[in-house]
């Protein structure tokens, strides 16, 4: 780092909050009702990253694998949680796809990291929180949404091509064949996002670990370097999680006898079928 | 490989089909016996025990809800019943492989559902189930198992999609029998067509069931088609059979009081219709 960056006092917080205020008023003048919930996020956020500060300066200190590994460990279950949240309204159905989830966001994140802090970054010692935790951070979250889209698309395939699978299946086609374009479509979709990302990255968005690097104070082609680095182990991960999430989940929705399970409305509420 | 349509006799299972088989004496190809399926906490079938004859025009009858589809869903596993046994030929029919199971015995949904592509790639879909999967039809397999279903072998190279819904249902029909199927289920095959369409694929099916040989089991509501086509007619009402026999017998001297109803409404409904 060629130089230290300006510093941004507690005071200075004070007056950014304004900029929350600002969001507020709009709110207000044009009546969206959405005051309380930005407040309410504001304060959250604050809360929230302000004691991950003081978490990560303790972990820092700390310096060792075990709290690391720990860390590391709490952010799959939270990641786990949230990319499941949306899926299942009873807790009967998600704990079906929280293993799943979790086993996909580990395998993806985990295998990412891994290789980035071996192979490329050679991170020493192998636990160095300072750059284990943030690669891990960004490469957790992409693989947690990757997780939720894959898991959301599968299942909307899978109920509005339900005739079409089932007519898979009558021919004698192993789920496997019959879920293969549910299951292509659900990938495709989990993947966008990285795949997006990728081309216009530089040109629509600048990356935020980048930019937060330069204002640091690194020399903006290290930056663009990490950045890259960042950019390919997201792909990575985001791939790896897409596919182990489809690949499971696609099983879910068959009976061994190679039959489509019954649709929850039709278990809980069963309306006479045709004949 | 001979068609069903050029062999005429009864359609051979395939080289690569790896399920038991048994040379069966009986007439029966299916044998219910107290079969009962629950879903949802309600009782769907309550405890059927019936015998399908091989080589006949099984049509099952009744009121909607009374079961039919439900029923005939269980004869290539697409659903399992609750308790109750279910040969096909003479074997537990849970003692074949499901999937060799379902490539003899084929099922045609009520709305044929097209896979994408022309309807040559249709059939072509079917025949990788049954062997290797770049396997591909003959030009002249397509062309008679076109004709077999009523249609003219230039359909071979149609979007499948753009086809109408009585097109449609023949290609379906024309897939379910790439796998050469011995039993054929099939769903209101005719619900979702006109009646003059509905007729003609009617027809179709008695005439494929003639030259073939194949065992058909069909869901119908209308009773015109069952005095059409079948041999043997299965009254169904609330998940129970009321009545099953030869069909002249059951169409016109039914021995319960719901069939003789349920036939006179039918009646009424035609002539009015």
């Amino acid at each position: 780092m060629s130089e230290h960056p300006i510093a941004i006092a507690w005071l200075d917080l004070v007056a950014a909050s304004v900029l929350i205020l600002v969001a507020v008023a709009l709110s207000a003048w044009q009546r969206l009702g959405l005051g309380n919930q930005i407040v309410l996020g504001a304060v959250r956020a604050t809360v929230q990253l302000i004691a991950v500060g003081y978490l990560l300066v303790w972990v820092f200190a700390a310096n060792r694998w075990d709290v690391v590994l720990a860390v590391l460990a709490v952010m799959v279950v939270v990641a786990t949680i949230t990319a499941t949240r949306r899926q299942a309204k009873r807790w009967r159905d998600r704990m079906k796809i929280l293993p799943i989830s979790a086993v996909a966001i580990l395998a993806g994140a985990g295998l990412t990291l891994v290789y980035v802090s071996t192979v490329i970054v050679h991170v020493k010692p192998w636990y160095d929180p300072r750059y284990l935790i943030p690669l891990f951070g960004m490469i957790v979250a992409n693989a947690m949404n990757a997780a939720a889209l894959a898991l959301e698309r599968l299942q909307s395939e899978m109920e509005s091509r339900r005739a079409e699978v089932e007519a898979y299946l009558a021919l004698g086609a192993s789920p496997r064949q019959a879920a293969a374009e549910p299951a292509r479509r659900a990938a495709v979709a989990a993947m966008i996002p990285a795949v997006n990302a990728l081309a216009v990255v530089g040109i629509v968005s600048l990356p935020g670990m980048m930019t937060g690097q330069i204002l640091a104070g690194a020399d903006p082609t290290l930056a663009v370097r990490y950045q890259l680095v960042v950019m390919f182990m997201l792909t990575a991960a985001n791939a790896i999680t897409a596919a182990l999430t489809v690949q499971a989940y696609r099983r879910t929705f068959f009976t061994p006898a190679a039959q489509l399970r019954a649709r929850e409305a039709d278990e809980s509420a069963q309306a006479s079928p045709a004949g | 490989m001979d068609t069903p349509a050029a062999s005429g006799v009864t359609p051979l299972p395939t080289a690569v089909d790896p399920s038991p088989r048994v040379v069966d004496e009986s007439d029966a190809v299916f044998r219910l016996h107290d079969v009962r399926q629950v879903r949802g906490g309600k009782g769907i079938l309550d405890g059927v025990s019936l015998d399908v004859p091989r080589a006949g025009f099984t049509a099952l009858i009744g009121p909607s809800g009374s079961g039919k589809t439900s029923l005939l869903r269980l004869l290539n596993r697409l659903d399992d019943p609750t308790s109750g046994t279910i040969e096909f030929s003479a074997r537990p029919i849970a003692d074949y492989p499901v999937r060799a199971l379902r490539r003899r015995v084929g099922f045609v949904f009520q709305t044929a559902v097209m896979f994408a592509g022309t309807v040559r790639d249709n059939l072509d879909i079917a025949r990788r189930f049954v062997a290797e999967p770049s396997a591909t039809l003959q030009e002249r397999e397509v062309g008679e198992l076109l004709e077999l279903v009523g249609l003219d072998p230039a359909f071979a190279s149609r979007q499948a999609a753009d086809l109408s819904g009585g097109e449609k249902q023949r290609v379906a029909l024309a897939r379910a029998l790439v796998t050469k199927p011995e039993v054929l289920l099939l769903d209101e095959p005719t619900a979702s067509l006109d009646p003059e369409v509905a007729d003609r694929l009617v027809h179709t099916l008695a005439h494929l069931r003639e030259c073939t040989g194949l065992t058909m089991v069909v869901v119908t509501h209308r009773l015109h088609e069952a005095r059409l086509a079948a041999t043997f007619v299965v009254m169904l009402e609330t998940g129970r059979v009321i009545e099953s026999g030869d069909a002249t017998t059951v169409m016109n001297h039914a021995v319960h009081e719901r069939t003789r109803a349920f036939l006179r409404a039918g009646e009424e409904g035609r002539r009015s219709e």
